[in-house]
Order: C-alpha cells, then sequence, then structure tokens
C-alpha cells in the first residue's frame, strides 16, 4: 500500500535530473527531501505527481503502476513554491474548484472547504480576491485547496522559499501544528526544502538529493548526527560545516599549524589525512585560542557569522551575539573538540562524535 | 519646477487632443455643407457661418437609382466580414498560440519558435505579394467577388495577429498554474477552458480589438478581389469620389465608417480599465 518508486531516472537533456532515485513511502508519514537549488527536488515531486514521465524507472502507489495513470486521476495534491491559485476566482472557489473536479456533493464540499480554511486560517477571508491578498496568505489558499482534497498523496515544494523572513518562521510553525492535526493516516506527504533548519524541525523521514542522486536516507536526527558525507555534511547544515584538511596522530589532530588533542570518539581512528568537519556552531571566541583572521562579519538576527581565514583554510563561526568585527582583524577562536567529525579523503564519513561511521 | 512639469503636461495633452479631434470635427462639420458653403469661402460653425443640410447623409442611403450611393449594404458586408474572420482567427489563434506556448513541436528542423515565425512572417511580407497569389486562388476555387472569399482571405490575414498576441500572452501566464489545474483533476482540455481561458481575457480582448481594426480598415483586398457582386464599405466610401469631389458625403460616410472602431475603442477601454484582468497574473 506505499508509494514506491523504482530507479527513477529523467535525463531530458545532457545532464540528469534524477538518477536512479528509489524510495519507499508509508502512509501517514511525513519525507522532507532536501538539495540544493537544482537538486532534483521539484522534479522528483513533479513526477510523483505525473507532470513529468521518467526516463526509466517505476512508481507504483497502492499495488497500481502510477505511470500509467494520468496526473488528472492520480488524486494528488501538490503546493508550488510560487504562489499558484486561480486568478479568476475568489478565495472559496478556488478551495472548491478540486472537489467540484471531483463532482462530490455540495454539503460534502462545504464542510471540507471550511475545515480547509479553519485549518489554514482563512476564515472570513472567502470572497475575497486572490489579487488582493499578501504572499503568506496566498500561500494558504493554495494549502487549504491541497488539503481540502484530502488526497492520499501531498506534495509540497519549498512553500515557504518565497515568503519573508518573519512569515516564514510563522507559518512553518502552522505547518508543524496542521501536518499533525489536519493530515489523516492515509496520507503520504512529501516536502522540498533548501532549508535544513525546516528539515530538523519537521523532523520526518529526509531524502538528501544532489545533481539528482539520493546521497543518504534517514531519519531526521540521524542525518544531522551522522551526515554520510562531506556533501551531506553541507547540504543539511546551515552554514554549511567547516571542512579543515588535516591529519591525525597518536595524540592530536593537526591541521594549519594547529593542534589539538583529541577527542575520545577519535581514540580507534587510523593515523593519518582526514577532512575534519566541525559545526559553525561548535566555534567559540576564545582568548587562548589559535588565532584567525577575519574575512567577513555579517550580523543576522542575534547572531554574527565570521567567515574567517588561517593559511588555506576558510571556516565559518556563529557567535552568539551581535559584535562589531573589523575586517582583516585577528580574532582568537577555540573549537569544540568533541563535536569534530572525520571525514575520509575520499570524502566518507569515517567518525561522528554521535558515534556514528560511514553508513 | 513641478509647476513648469504641469504646465507642459496640460499643455501636450492639450496639444494632442486637438490635433486627434480636429480632423473629426472638420469633417462632421462638412458633412452637413453643399456645394455651396464648401466651394465659396472658409466656414466652420453651422448656423453661424453656412446653412447647414442633410444632404450628405441622405445620398448615403438612398438607392442609386435616386441618385444616391447606398453605402447600407456594403456596411452590413464589412460587419459580416470582419466579425466573422476575426472571430475564427481568434479561435483557431488562440488555439495554436496555446499549442505552440506549452508544447513542444519537432518536426525536421522546425521547432516553437520557427512555426511562431512562419505565422508572423504572413504579415512581414507587403500586402501586394500576396495580391496575386490570392486572386488566382480564389478565383481558382470559385470564390472570387464572394463575401466567403473575403472571409477566407482576412482569416489569412488576421491569424497571424492574433497567434502573435496570444503567444505572448500564453508565455506570460506560468505554467505552473496549467499543472495545477491538472493536479486539481482537469484533463488537459478542462485546464485549459476552464483556468486557462477565464485567465487569458485581456489577451483576447486585445488580439480581438486587433483584428476587428485590421479586418476592418483594409482596402487593399477588398478592392482586388471583389468586382461588382460584392462591395465592401471602404471600397464604397472611395468609389463616392467623381469628378466633383462630394466633400459633404465623404465626410459623412467617412464618419461612419470610422464608428464602429470608436465604440469598440470604448468598450475595451471600459474593460482594461477594470484593472483586475490586466493585473491578474503576476
Amino acid at each position: 500500500m506505499n508509494l514506491i518508486g523504482e530507479k527513477i531516472s529523467y535525463k531530458p537533456d545532457e545532464q540528469f535530473h534524477l538518477n536512479d532515485v528509489s524510495f519507499n513511502f508509508k502512509k501517514g508519514n511525513l519525507y522532507t527531501i532536501l538539495g540544493r537549488t537544482l537538486s532534483g527536488k521539484t522534479t522528483l515531486l513533479k513526477t510523483i505527481a505525473g507532470l513529468l514521465n521518467p526516463d526509466q524507472g517505476s512508481i507504483s502507489f497502492e499495488e497500481k503502476d502510477f505511470i500509467k495513470i494520468p496526473v488528472w486521476e492520480r488524486n494528488v495534491a501538490m503546493v508550488y513554491q510560487q504562489f499558484i491559485n486561480y486568478p479568476h476566482l475568489n478565495v472559496y472557489e478556488n478551495i472548491t474548484f478540486p472537489l467540484e473536479q471531483r463532482k462530490l456533493s455540495p454539503e460534502q464540499i462545504k464542510k471540507d472547504v471550511d475545515e480547509a480554511l479553519k485549518t489554514v486560517g482563512l476564515v472570513g477571508f472567502e470572497n475575497r480576491k486572490i489579487q488582493e491578498l499578501s504572499g503568506g496568505q496566498q500561500q494558504r489558499v493554495a494549502l487549504a485547496r491541497s488539503l481540502a482534497k484530502k488526497a492520499k498523496i501531498l506534495l509540497l515544494d519549498e512553500p515557504l522559499v518565497n515568503l519573508d523572513y518573519k512569515l516564514r518562521e510563522q507559518l512553518r510553525e502552522e505547518f508543524k501544528r496542521i501536518f499533525s492535526e489536519g493530515l489523516s493516516q492515509d496520507t503520504i506527504l512529501i516536502y522540498s526544502t533548501t532549508d535544513p533548519q525546516e528539515v530538523m524541525e519537521l523532523n520526518g523521514e529526509v531524502i538528501v538529493l544532489d545533481e539528482g542522486k539520493v546521497l543518504q536516507k534517514g531519519a531526521a536526527k540521524e542525518i544531522f548526527e551522522n551526515p554520510s558525507n562531506l556533501k551531506v555534511a553541507e547540504i543539511s547544515n546551515d552554514p554549511p560545516m567547516n571542512v579543515l584538511k588535516g591529519s591525525k596522530n597518536l595524540k592530536n589532530l593537526n591541521f594549519e599549524n594547529i593542534s589539538l588533542k583529541i577527542p575520545n570518539h577519535f581514540k580507534n581512528l587510523e593515523d593519518k589525512d582526514y577532512n575534519f568537519g566541525i559545526r559553525a556552531s561548535e566555534i567559540k571566541l576564545d582568548e587562548n585560542g589559535e588565532e584567525f583572521e577575519i574575512e567577513l562579519a555579517e550580523i543576522s538576527g542575534s547572531e554574527t557569522l565570521l567567515h574567517l581565514k588561517r593559511g588555506n583554510s576558510k571556516i565559518i563561526a556563529l557567535i552568539e551575539e551581535v559584535m562589531n568585527f573589523k575586517i582583516h582583524e585577528k580574532v582568537k577562536i577555540n573549537f569544540n573538540v568533541n563535536k569534530f567529525y572525520a571525514f575520509g579523503e575520499d570524502e566518507k564519513l569515517v567518525s561522528s562524535p554521535y558515534g556514528g561511521t560511514n553508513g | 519646477m513641478s509647476k513648469l512639469y504641469t504646465f507642459l503636461k496640460y499643455f501636450f495633452i492639450t496639444f494632442w487632443t486637438v490635433f486627434v479631434v480636429a480632423p473629426f470635427l472638420w469633417a462632421v462639420s462638412t458633412s452637413f455643407k453643399d456645394f455651396q458653403s464648401v466651394n465659396s469661402k472658409v466656414t466652420y460653425i453651422p448656423w453661424l457661418d453656412f446653412e447647414p443640410t442633410l444632404e450628405g447623409w441622405r445620398v448615403l442611403i438612398k438607392s442609386p437609382a435616386k441618385g444616391g450611393v447606398d453605402i447600407v449594404e456594403p456596411y452590413f458586408n464589412s460587419i459580416f466580414v470582419t466579425c466573422t474572420a476575426s472571430l475564427i482567427s481568434i479561435v483557431l489563434g488562440t488555439l495554436a498560440a496555446y499549442a505552440l506556448s506549452r508544447f513542444t513541436f519537432k518536426a525536421g528542423f522546425v521547432r516553437n519558435n520557427d512555426i511562431t515565425f512562419f505565422f508572423i512572417s504572413q504579415r512581414i511580407m507587403p500586402p501586394i505579394v500576396l495580391s496575386i497569389p490570392f486572386f488566382i486562388f480564389l478565383s481558382t476555387i470559385g470564390l472570387l467577388d464572394s463575401l466567403l472569399g473575403l472571409v477566407v482571405v482576412y482569416i489569412v490575414l488576421l491569424m497571424p495577429i492574433a497567434v502573435w498576441i496570444m503567444v505572448d500572452f500564453f508565455n506570460r501566464v506560468p505554467k505552473e498554474l496549467d499543472e495545477t489545474a491538472l493536479i486539481d483533476g482537469c484533463n488537459p482540455y478542462q485546464a485549459f477552458y476552464k483556468v486557462v481561458l477565464p485567465n487569458s481575457i485581456p489577451g483576447l480582448i486585445v488580439a480581438g480589438m486587433f483584428c476587428i481594426i485590421f479586418g476592418w480598415i483594409d482596402f487593399f483586398f477588398a478592392f482586388i478581389l471583389t468586382f461588382t457582386e460584392v462591395q465592401l464599405l471602404p471600397v464604397k466610401v472611395v468609389a463616392l469620389n467623381s469628378s466633383i469631389t462630394p466633400w459633404w458625403s465623404l465626410s459623412a460616410s467617412a464618419l461612419v465608417s470610422v464608428a464602429p472602431l470608436i465604440i469598440v475603442a470604448f468598450i475595451v477601454e471600459r474593460y482594461l480599465s477594470k484593472g483586475n484582468l490586466s493585473g491578474a497574473l503576476k
């Protein structure tokens, strides 16, 4: 009864948009697809919706060959990153449109639409024109239309990316509520995003996609704790995880003339060269630390992002207060050595502070 | 500075209005004159300058047997040919434009852009180049000097305009709108007429307006492809000119010829200024 994709490839031109993607989505679960722009997220969702036909591979749902079923008979719902609604209809008509298309009874339609409007918080907006709504409200209408359909597969393609920061935060909170209350156990929810924080907050099963290929699958926590390779570590962290080329010996790990005492989880590692990974949030300012040069300082909200340089290594540190720094100034920082990752020279995970190895 | 700007703004608006409206007023005035008032001296205002007469207007509806020119039949001919050809052009052109905007065609080296250019290229050629082929074509199928023949020719002339405007319009309607309609349970035909078409009304109005204008004002093909059986308005108006130019009936017929276009312009202006039509889609 699952949505199963096997070895799906889509290559409309020189490049793979999807390359050998397989998945097994179970009903009642939330799946997030994490990947950078152009990594194939939208293509994958469109393939599931039936808007694109893969060149290879198969998709089946409830034991039926999904590829043979045209889009309009699949009973899926999709919310785009652009706010796509029907501009010639008002809010209420927008939400009833798919239900009327399915020839439901007027009583049923009214009930479903009222419920959906309540869920997304648009009660009282029924007769508004779409153009009179803000971006956030337009996206709510699109979401309400998708929810009212009670589709068995609900696809959300970066639904928050075109909203401003505040609305995004607010709607993300609501999404968590809507997904936990408003969806039946019959629904498969697939949510694509570029934002690692969204993935962690939604806390579903994650598929990390890059250049059309699946890099890692697993629970959000697992992806965060044990990224299987450098690419995943980069994609699943914002700012991306810092990478320092260095080596490990019996007592120390060394990079850029810095020598740190090895953490416990590195004890059993072979002595050789590694790519060490450390999150921006695990670097602190420290009078007794190592000296780096500031290349750029960004203040965002209540935090400061320091772009630092030493030798050939460039790293980003996340300082949890707003401070003024001068460019080219020297600062001293300290690494939380217990949170170091080690990736091999083939970029695969060798050791993680959370105990995982290459998975 | 802003005072100067306001002054210049109103100055040019006034200048332009006079520039555009003056010939109309002149024609209105002339249409009520007779031979005497036209040729004796320059006159402007009826009753003050000259004694108005309805003769110029009466001639237009009198039958030729009574010395009139009877433009009533050519008038309805023109309305029929323009409306029929415009309607068919809009219907076919819109369908063609939608296909060109949404689907990818491959036939040998021909791609979508080539097909679009092929349509537009019909309008690049000077009309005189097309006149002889059209003449031979219509005479071969026996439609020379007939309303149907004119409709066929006008469709060839007007459809490129419709295709051109509508391709551009559909290209600005996001493809995701059609996709959402498909996802929401419409088959491709329903997606077109339930979602894309209702959101294309501004484009359809503009395309329709251009088709009507270009069809209505055509003189050249109406002149070449008709003789005695069928006459269209522009040909008839020009034919009024004889050894003594009848300025009064010429003015009157010119005014009734442009009247439909003025009406169309007012209707369209009201539609387009509704705002919700032009700005409906980002």
